[in-house]
């Protein structure tokens, strides 16, 4: 697939950046690192002393209950949230508590989120003409005008997500699980260093499942995908390295067998929602 | 390149062909028709025509950021007012020693306060190119201050639409003061000549009119290359989803303030060519009420399409001549019962009910995938 090889053309991602932004460093291997990351809202600890490190490359799935704070983790990644302790770190050279979120995402973080947000005035295709990577300062921006190749990136990522005939249609008349796919295909025009990806199948029939979890899959390598999902066929299907949080923190990292195997993670989870 | 794209969109080429057509009839028929004859058009109807269109210049700069941008501002009055007071200050300047009290260079107003001499912000706008900056300028730096300190602290929706008000508020009471040395209470006036013309002389007014005319067609043909570039659609994402946005790359708040500060320097272009046409500037320009009523204008004429803001900015201020001439202390009564009208009956105003009778769908923000 052509379009996987572009994704996977590492050279390329960070030359449309703005010259402020320097390259991640990965030489020790690990991308995502947050240490003893807490927060809390009005007294109550949606995170709690967090410890997770992403390697590069790595395909990483969370699981949890609802209410472990996936969400806010992600939250905190990205800058939306500020935590009370901790670290975060994006590779060894950026500390990501000092960035705001368009900084986060200039680095090369970019998120689906769990309730799909897409601009719904806009067409399918100006959703992905906006995600797409290129300088987001405002004057390049005015005068910014697509090139064939990327309104080429652009017709390939329409087929990729299945919306080549939705492409002129405002994206708010979309269905729950086309903008699934919508607000993928926007996470691919970012071209990201590391995804991170909130419920990616919700709402989604079984192929599209089974498509979603290619589409990662080939991602991961060359990306560094980080997914939070509660279906457990679509986990175990895709997983590698499964990390279990509850309350606030991990309860539980390894492989799908090995934590489905944990008493712990037996008693708060996957007890009352077999698999 | 951005700035020439609406020439190729339909929508534009209807509305500068609906302007230019009118333009040139109304100076027709003032020019052609001797007076007294049925189809002669005034001078003070000229002069009144003039002001809508002033009107619909700043009724385009509020839908820019209301329509596109999602920017409630309550306060674009104040832009107006300060870019028409610059103007007003270049006409002042203008009347030199033909003031009541024949003072070489100082205002009526300032003898009459026993100034001794021109406070320094009044230098240089005996020039008309320093007056026409200051035009730009005034308002566009007030907006560059006031937008920064707001966006940067996020500060949108109701909040800014209240700060915005406190704003042009505040701006009046100071400029009520006669120590501002703005003319306080009656403000700016009896003005004789601008660029050595005759403000009294019908020639004068005519090519006031059609300065007036031409100007709102180059404000609305900048506002729609603006919006018809990616800058726009990142606008409209804006608007619908803010926080999204942010999270693509965008600092929006830079977009913001971009746009604001566009809208506020328009608002003063519209100020500048109001003043000599109504031959008076005064502070109820910077009324909280006025910048209310732009809004409704934009609200009735149909947000985010530009010539909503034209047409409904004609429309109400017609009526207002109108029935402030019939029912004088009616006006509010009306103008609000209008309002409620309209928002029930016609959510996207008067240009959604014409997109939906007669207009080709033709999409606001067009995607240029075709012509890459
Ligand atoms: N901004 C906030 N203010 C207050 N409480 C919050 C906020 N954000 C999250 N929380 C709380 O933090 C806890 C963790 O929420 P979070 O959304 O991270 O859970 P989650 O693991 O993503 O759950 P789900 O599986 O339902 O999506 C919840 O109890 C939630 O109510
Ligand atoms: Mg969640």
């Amino acid at each position: 697939m052509s379009l996987i090889s572009q994704l996977r053309d590492r050279e390329h991602v960070f030359d449309f950046l703005a010259p402020d932004v320097s390259p991640v460093d990965v030489h020790h291997g690990v991308i995502l690192y947050m240490e003893d990351v807490s927060v809390s809202f009005d007294g109550f600890r949606a995170i709690n002393n967090l410890n997770l490190a992403i390697d590069d490359g790595e395909l990483r799935c969370i699981i949890g209950p609802n209410g472990a704070g996936k969400t806010t983790m992600m939250d905190i990644i990205t800058g939306k949230t500020r935590p009370d302790t901790g670290k975060v770190w994006f590779g060894t050279r950026h500390d990501l508590l000092r960035y705001d979120e368009p900084a986060i995402a200039r680095l090369g973080i970019g998120r689906k989120f769990q309730k799909p947000t897409v601009f719904e005035a806009l067409s399918v295709f100006e959703n992905l003409e906006l995600a797409m990577a290129a300088d987001k300062r405002v004057w390049p921006t005015l005068r910014a005008r697509l090139t064939g190749e990327e309104t080429d990136r652009i017709a390939e990522v329409l087929t990729l997500i299945g919306l080549t005939s939705h492409r002129h249609d405002p994206a708010g008349i979309l269905s729950h699980g086309q903008k699934q796919w919508l607000e993928i295909g926007m996470l691919l025009m970012q071209r990201p260093r590391l995804l991170l990806v909130d419920e990616p199948v919700a709402g989604m029939t079984e192929p599209e499942m089974e498509r979603t979890a290619e589409l990662l899959t080939s991602l991961a390598g060359e990306h560094s995908v980080v997914v939070v999902e509660h279906d457990m066929g679509f986990v175990r299907s895709i997983a590698r390295t499964v990390t279990v949080l509850h309350q606030g923190s991990v309860l539980a990292e390894g492989s799908m067998d090995e934590v489905s195997a944990n008493p712990k993670v037996i008693e708060v989870y996957l007890g009352e929602d077999a698999c | 390149m951005w700035w020439l794209k609406p020439a190729h969109e339909p929508i534009t080429q209807r509305v500068l062909g609906v302007l230019a057509a009118s333009t040139t009839a109304v100076l027709a028929l003032h020019l052609l028709f001797p007076e007294g004859h049925a189809l002669h058009i005034s001078t003070y109807t000229l002069g009144l025509l003039g002001k809508y269109l002033a009107y619909a210049l700043l009724a385009v700069a509020v839908d820019l950021v209301w329509g596109y941008l999602g920017i409630l501002s309550l306060g674009h009055g104040a832009f107006f007012a300060l870019g028409g007071y610059a103007m007003g200050m270049y006409l002042m300047r203008q009347i030199g020693d033909r003031g009541a009290y024949g003072h070489p260079e100082l205002p009526d107003f300032m003898v009459f306060l026993n100034w001794q001499e021109l406070p320094w912000f009044w230098h240089g706008f005996d020039q008309f190119g320093f007056a026409l900056l200051m035009v730009l300028l005034a308002p566009g730096l007030l907006a560059l201050v006031f937008g920064w300190l707001a966006f940067r602290s996020r500060v949108t929706g109701v909040y800014l639409s209240i700060i915005t008000q406190a704003l042009t508020f505040a701006l009046m009471l100071a400029f009520f003061r006669n120590e501002m040395g703005f003319g306080g209470n009656n403000g700016l006036t009896d003005f004789k000549d601008m660029l050595g013309f005759d403000l009294r002389e019908d020639s004068t007014r005519a090519g006031l009119f059609t300065i007036t005319a031409i100007t709102l067609g180059l404000g609305f043909w900048l506002c729609r290359a603006l919006m018809l570039s990616k800058l726009g659609r990142v606008c409209v994402a804006c608007r619908d989803a803010e926080s999204r946005v942010r999270f693509l790359g965008y600092r929006v708040e830079r977009f913001q303030l971009f746009i604001f500060v566009v809208s506020a320097m328009l608002a003063g272009v519209a100020g500048a060519l109001y003043v000599p046409q109504v031959g008076i500037i005064n502070p109820s320009e910077f009324a909280p009420i006025f910048s209310i009523e732009i809004v409704v204008w934009v609200a009735l004429g149909g947000r985010a399409t530009l010539y909503g803001a034209i047409i409904g900015a004609l429309l109400v201020n017609y009526a207002k001549t109108f029935f402030t001439g019939l029912i004088p202390d009616a006006w509010l009564f009306i103008l609000g019962g209008l309002f409620v009208a309209v928002t029930l009956a016609l959510p996207q105003g008067v240009a959604g009910l014409m997109k939906h009778w007669r207009w080709p769908r033709t999409p606001d923000t067009t995607t240029q995938e075709a012509r890459a």
